[in-house]
């Protein structure tokens, strides 16, 4: 591994500073120091931000608010979390190992870099990794790839699962930099591949995640997370749905849909929402909603199957809504 | 006399040196002085290296030496070939010369003062390429298939070609009949404990502190390589942390470590990283099987064909036991077998657990559960029907052999019986159930080998042997033997495995550590025991036996471990997941002699089994034979959450030809079967065969004909 220095800062004030300056903020590090030492990644100077009053999880009138901070295996074991926004709780519970989840902070997990082998592999072509030098995947394996949201420049998915959760649930997020604070959807932070893959988020320079804020709603109990993969636990998403409902009465009011897996960033689907309002929720109701999921997919050669496997998940985490976990 | 020490389900005697830490690995054998080796791998498939710009990274801090083709010194590589060598070709010479035979092959070493610079040094070395395109994929259309050297005689252990009657013909005539293709992707063996070596000189004297599952032929074959008599080199090696097979052979990483420690004259410590696992060790190979079968309407089985292919490199012939237990599983009269490899562009493969057998009987079951369904029979009662009452392709009878006691056993406390043969009949709520059901077999080897015990005035003892124990619990299972048979408590015995300069045992895998390793032992402490019994004990008696198998018992018999493996699954019907739930194993292998390390052997393979069928894949890129997975996140293999309730049972079986303690070897066969009885099991559950492993959700996910 290459040399870098590492300092930590205190304030909110000198991790803006510092990140100004090129510095780069490091949290759990489940990311970044897994990168560096693939030296995918090689930031001289690091700044560790662990030690900012950014963990607390908190409720604001009846919005729950998560500090970038706080780590995923706290959130998700946190009892208002799991009272008031359960889809985030099993979110994160599906998400990365115990030992990971220890460590990963919620900031970190929004800015995690993707999974795509190629982007982790310094000798291979790769467009995200090193601008104009092509894309492995676009003629290798890309099972694991995107099939909306891509370019001919990169198709790697997004694979967080807990920014399914909050583009689901309409999260916003706060952050503060050199020229102050704003406020935006988390669905907003992140920039499709375009010709650009190598720019990810929407952050300015110097800007720091504090945290991200979830409205409660009417949908918010009865929501909830479907993660498909061929083994139990550790693995990202094949396809995932993070799917929520508003019912009064016997009929749909509302409807909240994300997937992941298969967007180039956390997909919401709001056709298959509106398709949903005013029906009775059942199978067939779902059905029919999702399959306008995979209009203007754009399948590889290695991953047809995402095509099927994408309307059935859907189906089903809309079922699991009333099957309370 | 001490008696029923064998039997006993002792704990690990080395368990508590384990989860405290005291035990040492081979990377634990930090020597003063010592440097670090960091290999650069080749970054294309197949070509040679046009240049490696050195000189840069030579000046980089703490490097002590860069060695390529350009600079390596050139070693001898004297000829040696062991039995768990393939016959056939010869092992990579590395550094020797510019050519890159497969993606991964080491190209350069880096030695410097700390593994940081180590590292840091070898990401930073260039190399330059002419690359050419490899031919990785085993059934694509540049694949040629060869008939291995080895197997071209009738009699050879692995015959290319093996036939009793009339196969084809009695196929052709045969009133029912399966006639399928199976397809195992390729796996690594991916053991918790990465391969490492410290090697450290001293004059022409070698010393390797290396993970080896056979220390004596690590020893020769680095002697060989060096070109120094065997007795100046050491291996030593205590403890290993899984292997599963991928630390049989000697790989070119220990050539490395002793090549840097004489170059920079100071101990050298090399550790693979968890990718270089993919490149240089082995790997169990891709294998594409047709299997046809014949039976009349009443379930007796005509004809057995089974064509297999195997991958293995340019370079050497790797043959594994692919269709050995075809020749005498069942009862059959007409039956051809067929052997055949597709040398590729990637590194040589090597045996994993249950090697060949694993993956030839996973065709063969899933072929004998197609045709039960074909005959509306209930699997077991098909295999009932064709028990053998010998072994037709030896024509010997078995030395014992409890397949249909292993079924009976098996189902009862599986619950057999609750099973509704239809596709898609059972179910938990919304889930398709699936119950499943296989034949394992591997063989009963033994080998030579050479123990020595030492009886001390104080009334303990020391017992010696250049074993290894990878895991099964060796060092408990030979205190057992050595307890008993000198009379002593098993607290009284010392044992003592891991060094070269111990007397040789054969190598730690193929099942037959217990037998040949336990028989050595058990010779040793019988003549220690004779000589106590003379009179003086105010000295140390000392006496060194070898055991073999005995040469008629061998002849007269054919000699095998049967066992059967129920399983039961759940799918998802909607999103396709498949989840083992239970899996109960039923096992014939002779003397138990620690059960409780038996059953933990066969829930450990039933681990490796479920990785197999469900799981475990190397992928290769074909533009350039780049293993695109070669990382923990990437491979999949079971986790916790994978791990349902494992359950083995083994029938009493009394084999008095095997060996003297009457064992038949556990390891291998704990995961022969698995897959095929999940296998059968998805089939039982989805109504869909898939005939390639691993299957995935895709595989009963999409809508393509059973
Ligand atoms: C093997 C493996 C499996 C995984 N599986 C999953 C999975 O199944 N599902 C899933 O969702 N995730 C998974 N992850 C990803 C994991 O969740 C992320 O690595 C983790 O959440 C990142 O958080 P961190 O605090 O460690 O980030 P770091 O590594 O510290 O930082 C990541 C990036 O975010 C930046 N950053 C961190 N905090 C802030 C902040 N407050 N403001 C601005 N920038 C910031 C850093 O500069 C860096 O660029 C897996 C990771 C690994 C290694
Ligand atoms: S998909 Fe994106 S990340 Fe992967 S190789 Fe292509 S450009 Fe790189």
């Amino acid at each position: 591994m290459f040399p870098f220095t590492i300092e930590k800062v205190t304030s909110v004030e000198a991790a803006i500073a510092a990140a100004s300056s090129g510095r780069r903020l490091i949290a759990g590090g489940t990311t970044l120091i897994d990168l560096m030492r693939e030296e995918v990644e090689q930031p001289q100077q690091l700044v560790d931000i662990n030690a900012l009053p950014m963990s607390e999880i908190r409720i604001d009138r009846s919005d729950l608010v998560i500090g970038a901070l706080a780590r995923m295996a706290d959130v998700a074991a946190h009892p208002d979390v799991q009272r008031l926004q359960p889809l985030i709780a099993e979110s994160l519970i599906e998400g990365a190992s115990p030992q990971l989840r220890n460590m990963a902070s919620i900031g970190g997990n929004l800015l995690q870099r993707v999974r795509c082998p190629y982007f982790r592999m310094v000798d291979a072509a790769c467009n995200k990794r090193n601008p104009r030098s092509g894309c492995a995947a676009l003629g290798g394996l890309n099972a694991g790839h995107a099939i909306l949201g891509t370019s001919d420049h990169c198709v790697a998915t997004h694979p967080s699962d807990v920014a399914v959760a909050l583009v689901a649930l309409d999260a916003t997020m706060r952050v503060k930099g050199p020229k102050g604070e704003r406020t935006f959807p988390v669905e907003e932070l992140f920039r499709l591949p375009g010709d650009t893959p190598h720019l990810e988020h929407t952050l300015l320079p110097g800007e720091l995640i504090v945290e991200v804020r979830i409205p409660w709603g009417p949908h918010s109990r009865r929501a909830r997370y479907l993660k498909v993969r061929d083994r139990a636990s550790y693995e990202f998403a094949l396809v995932s749905a993070a799917a929520a409902l508003d019912v009064a009465e016997g009929v749909i009011r509302g409807a909240r849909l994300a997937v992941g897996g298969v967007g180039t960033r956390p997909w919401r689907m709001r056709a298959v929402e509106a398709a949903l309002i005013g029906k009775v929720p059942d199978r067939r109701v779902f059905q029919a909603a999702a399959r306008s999921a995979v209009e203007g997919a754009r399948p590889l050669s290695g991953n047809h199957y995402k095509l099927e496997l994408l309307p059935p998940t859907i189906v089903r985490a809309f079922e699991m809504t009333g099957e309370i976990a | 006399m001490t008696t029923g020490i064998i039997g006993q389900p002792l704990p690990r005697v080395d368990g508590r040196a384990k989860v405290t830490g005291a035990a040492r690995y081979a990377a634990d054998f930090n020597q003063p002085g010592q440097a670090y080796a960091v290999i650069v791998s080749a970054t294309v498939g197949l070509g040679r290296v046009a240049g490696v710009d050195s000189a840069a990274v030579e000046k980089m801090p703490g490097v002590l030496a860069v060695l390529s083709h350009l600079n390596a010194p050139r070693l001898a590589y004297g000829p040696h070939k062991s039995y768990i060598d393939p016959a056939t070709g010869e092992r990579l010479h590395v550094l020797q010369d510019e050519r890159v035979r497969f993606h991964g092959q080491p190209v350069a070493v880096v030695v410097a003062t700390t593994i940081a610079q180590a590292e840091r040094a070898a990401a930073a070395l260039r190399v330059s390429y002419n690359a050419e395109r490899p031919v990785v994929d085993c059934a694509g259309p540049e694949a040629r298939a060869i008939v291995p050297e080895a197997g071209r005689q009738p009699d050879a252990r692995l015959p290319a070609d093996k036939a009793r009657g009339d196969a084809d013909r009695a196929l052709a005539e045969a009133p029912v009949k399966v006639d399928e293709t199976y397809d195992i992707a390729r796996e690594n063996h991916n053991p918790m404990e990465p391969h490492a070596t410290i090697a450290s000189w001293s004059g022409d004297r070698l010393t390797l502190w290396s993970k080896s599952q056979v220390v004596v032929n690590e020893q020769a074959e680095i002697a060989a390589i060096f070109g120094l008599p065997p007795e100046s080199v050491t291996v030593i090696c205590p403890f290993i942390g899984g292997a599963f097979g991928t630390s049989l052979r000697t790989w070119p990483h220990v050539t490395l470590a002793a090549m840097a420690a004489r170059h920079v004259g100071r101990p050298v410590k090399l550790v693979l990283t968890r990718k270089q696992m993919f490149f240089t060790t082995g790997h169990r190979p891709r294998t594409v099987q047709r299997i046809a079968l014949g039976a009349t309407a009443d379930g007796k089985l005509t004809s057995v064909v089974h064509e297999g292919t195997g991958e293995t490199s340019r370079y050497e012939e790797f043959m594994e036991a692919l269709t050995s237990v075809t020749t005498f599983l069942y009862s059959c009269p007409n039956v051809r077998t067929r052997y055949r490899l597709v040398p590729l562009d990637t590194g040589t493969p090597n045996h994993m657990r249950g090697p060949g057998e694993a993956s030839g009987v996973f065709a063969l079951e899933c072929a004998m559960d197609e045709l039960a369904y074909k005959l509306r029979l209930d699997p077991i009662d098909l295999r009932r029907r064709n028990e053998p009452a010998t072994d037709q392709g030896e024509n010997k009878p078995f030395s014992s052999r409890s397949l249909m006691k292993c079924y009976d056993l098996g189902a009862e406390r599986f619950g057999w019986s609750r099973r509704t043969p239809e596709p898609r009949s059972m179910r938990d709520g919304r889930l398709l159930i699936g119950m499943g059901v296989a034949s394992a077999s591997y063989p009963a080897f033994h080998a030579p080998a050479t123990a020595r015990a030492r009886l001390l005035p104080d009334g303990t003892a020391e017992v010696e042997i250049a074993a290894s124990d990878m895991g099964p619990g060796t060092y408990t299972s030979m205190t057992q033997v050595a307890a008993e048979t000198l009379g002593l408590s098993v607290e009284r015995v010392r044992f003592s495995l891991g060094r070269s300069d111990y007397p040789p045992a054969p190598s730690h895998g193929g099942s037959w550590t217990m037998a040949s390793v336990g028989s050595a032992i058990r010779a040793a402490c019988i003549a220690v025991r004779e000589e106590a019994a003379k009179g003086r004990k105010d000295r140390p008696i000392e006496a060194t036996a070898s055991s073999q198998r005995d040469p008629e018992a061998a002849a007269r018999f054919s000699m095998h471990s049967f066992g059967a493996v129920f399983v039961e699954i759940a799918i998802d019907p909607d999103v396709g997941t498949i989840r083992v739930r239970r899996a109960v194993g039923a096992y014939g292998i002779g003397r138990v002699v620690n059960p409780r390390l038996a059953s933990s052997q066969c829930t450990g393979g039933m681990v490796g089994g479920i990785g197999m069928a469900l799981m475990e894949r190397t992928v290769l890129d074909a533009r350039d034979g780049r293993p695109v997975n070669a990382h923990m996140a990437d491979y999949l293999m079971p986790v916790n959450l994978d791990i349902p309730q494992l359950e083995a049972h083994f029938v009493a079986e009394t084999d008095p030809h095997v060996n003297a303690l009457g064992v038949k070897g556990l390891g291998e066969i704990a995961l022969v079967g698995i897959a095929p009885a999940i296998a059968n099991a998805v089939f039982h559950a989805a109504g869909k065969r898939v005939r390639t492993l691993p299957i995935r959700i895709e595989d009963v996910l999409t809508r393509r004909s059973v």
